[in-house]
């Protein structure tokens, strides 16, 4: 456990950057409005006029950036079962423990570091 | 017996009637319902339901000869809107020949094979489903009703088993979404129950007649898994499974769904 991470609340927040550098909130927006991409809007909805057809099944990511900080934004998109074990929410930044995975896919994460830092600029924006 | 205690008793007796008893009978909804007024009207009217028109190819199907028996369906089993009535509402059933449940289009290829002396029809072909969903409307309107015994018992367990259990790189269980969830939206459409009345149905989406297999298969590819073969156990296990878990329910074949 890094020492930043060393505090109670250590599963809840992923502080330092998954690729040292910040992530460009325009290419963030792209890939959750992209449901082939991000897949975000499945689930959730937000603050997207263009997207007709938008999910419930998760909270509205209208004010996401006020209520978590960039490390707990980061939590969430790389492993949320670390939050909260029965979510539903996919692990965006794993690639192993899962059962019968599609050939396409297996060994693969559904978004690169790179993504996921682009992702969390662009939530980090959303207060 | 306290009264809490005979409360529990006769709660277990009903889940124990219901079948799964994840989604209580009184709260079972056929996807029909949470459809568009539009889209039950046109399953409504067999003028506007486009799945009539393979139903209509299952008739002629049923009664043209084929094979090198030379037979047709009709010659063994006469007029199927008597013979045939809540056939399919029983189906998948158990084939003592092979030791495992059949689907219904796995029995028409079966009778296929041994009756007619025909080569089978492939799975989705135009053929297999008209004929599969002339059998089916035979049954609409009657409840499904999959019995389980000591030799099905087996094969529903695995259905039910794969039906809780997270795969794909999504990592999600059939349960996390049509037990837990039918009541939401996914990308603005209804998830519903997944209860399979109305198979082989008229998807919009597919421009096209399906069989559930097809479904279960689009619901695999969604959460990233790898997917079955058409006809595999894995599949039937899972249909049986379905059917069971709406046992009771109104056959619709064919449905329309968005």
């Amino acid at each position: 456990m890094s020492l930043l991470a060393g505090n109670a609340f250590a599963a809840d927040s992923i502080p330092a950057s998954l690729t040292g550098a910040k992530g460009d909130p325009a290419r963030g927006r792209a890939i959750v409005a992209n449901r082939q991409v991000g897949l975000c809007l499945l689930c959730h909805s937000g603050p997207f006029p263009e997207e007709r057809f938008q999910g419930n099944l998760a909270p509205d990511l209208t004010s996401v950036g006020a209520r978590y900080s960039e490390g707990q934004i980061r939590q969430r998109m790389v492993d949320s079962r670390k939050v909260n074990p029965q979510t539903i929410m996919p692990a965006y930044y794993e690639s192993e423990g899962f059962v019968r995975v599609a050939p396409a896919y297996r060994g693969k994460t559904i978004l690169s570091a790179e993504q996921i830092e682009d992702v969390v600029a662009y939530l980090a924006t959303l207060r | 017996m306290s009264l809490r205690t005979a409360l529990l008793f006769a709660a277990s007796l009903l889940c124990a009637r219901a079948g799964a008893g994840e989604i209580p009978p009184s709260e079972r909804r056929s996807g029909y319902d949470l459809m568009s007024r539009e889209t039950r009207a046109m399953q409504d009217d067999d003028a506007t339901n486009p799945g009539m028109l393979w139903v209509l190819d299952g008739e002629t199907l049923w009664n043209r000869k084929a094979g090198a028996a030379d037979r047709a369906c009709s010659d063994c089993h006469g007029d199927a809107r008597e013979s045939m009535k809540a056939v399919a509402a029983r189906y998948p059933a158990f084939d003592a020949a092979l030791g495992r449940p059949v689907n219904l289009e796995q029995r028409i290829n079966m009778c296929r094979s041994k009756r007619q002396k025909a080569p089978p029809l492939a799975f989705e072909s135009r053929e297999l489903l008209a004929l599969a969903a002339y059998v089916a409307r035979q049954s609409r309107g009657l409840p499904i009703n999959i019995t389980i015994d000591a030799r099905t018992r087996p094969f529903l367990e695995a259905g039910r088993e794969a039906f809780f259990r997270r795969q794909g790189q999504l990592n999600l269980a059939c349960a996390q979404c049509h037990d837990d969830h039918w009541s939401g939206k996914l990308a603005g459409s209804p998830i519903t129950q997944a209860h399979p009345t109305g198979y082989p149905l008229y998807r919009l989406e597919w421009q096209g007649l399906g069989s559930l297999e097809r479904r279960l298969r689009g619901c695999l590819t969604g959460v990233r898994a790898e997917s079955y073969p058409y006809g595999a156990p894995e599949l039937v296990n899972l249909e049986l499974y379905l059917m069971w878990r709406a046992n009771g329910m109104r056959m619709e074949t064919p449905a329309v769904r968005p």
